[in-house]
């Protein structure tokens, strides 16, 4: 099969919008077939990836390249960026304000979550310009 | 089990959801209200015990395929909340009990 390519955005501001993306992305892996696990671990990864864009970010783009061997996803944002990044990696680190945690987020375990549930993870990020996270998840 | 099974044993009060809690399989049971730690911890089919009632805990519970809900000590559930689970079928139960008790409870029939 050709690859599929699906393509959202993400708002900057509207929480009760995160998490779509990735529910679209999570349903059409389903339909396609891939087993549970594998529509489990990049939906995870995703809603991880695009909640950030939201609080962290000011929104972007996702795009996802589906094949029956690989699940390529891509998420950019033209935000603040990140300045340390072997930081922002750490469990429990978090930069989230106080109205985004009251709403439960802000555990700082996004990123570990993205590492976690995908075989290949890099993050391109420039202070000032913005975060681009790409992301693998093999069919095994 | 099945979801309506354990409403039936435990008791416990639909918020919504209803209609697929006989598809609903539980598989182990989770607590906790930070949401990326639950994304992270809990497992497929888990019963998910917490006080978070938004849209942001449906967008998980979907996400991470949690088995139901249950929202411990008559925590709210924001109407945004209650209209996305409802169009994901989720399956959300309120309690008076705190998370201790509920899963105490749990423990003994799954
Ligand atoms: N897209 C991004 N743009 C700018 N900074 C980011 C971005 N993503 C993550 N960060 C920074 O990295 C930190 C850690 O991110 P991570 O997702 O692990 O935790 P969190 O979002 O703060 O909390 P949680 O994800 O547990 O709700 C953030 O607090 C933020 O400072
Ligand atoms: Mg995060």
């Amino acid at each position: 099969m050709d690859p599929i390519a699906l393509h959202y955005d993400v708002s900057g501001t509207d929480f009760t919008c995160a998490g779509e993306a990735s529910g679209k992305i999570k349903k059409a892996l389903k339909e396609l077939g891939f087993p549970t696990s594998i529509t489990r671990n990049v939906a995870i990864a995703v809603y991880e990836g695009e909640i950030n864009m939201v609080i962290h970010g000011g929104g972007g783009v996702i795009d996802a390249e589906i094949t029956p061997e690989c699940i390529s996803i891509t998420l950019t944002d033209q935000g603040p960026g990140i300045p340390d990044v072997s930081l922002a990696m750490q469990e429990g680190y978090s930069t989230a304000p106080d109205n985004v945690r009251q709403l439960g987020f802000g555990a700082g375990m996004g990123l570990p979550n993205i590492k976690k549930y995908t075989d290949e993870m890099v993050i391109e990020t420039e202070v000032g310009k913005g975060t681009t996270i790409k992301l693998k998840v093999f069919v095994k | 089990m099945t979801v309506d099974k354990l409403q039936e044993i435990l008791g416990l009060t639909y918020l919504c959801g209803e209609e697929s809690a006989p598809q609903k399989q539980i598989d182990g049971c989770y607590c906790g209200d930070l949401l990326s730690w639950v994304m992270s911890r809990a497992e497929a089919g888990n019963i998910w015990l917490t006080v978070m009632g938004n849209i942001n805990s449906i967008g998980v519970a979907v996400l991470a395929d949690i088995s139901c809900i249950i929202l411990t000590e008559n925590a709210a559930l924001d109407d945004d909340a209650r209209k996305r689970a409802e169009e994901n079928e989720v399956v959300i139960f309120t309690t008076d009990k705190n998370a201790y008790t509920m899963a105490a409870e749990i423990s003994k029939i799954i």
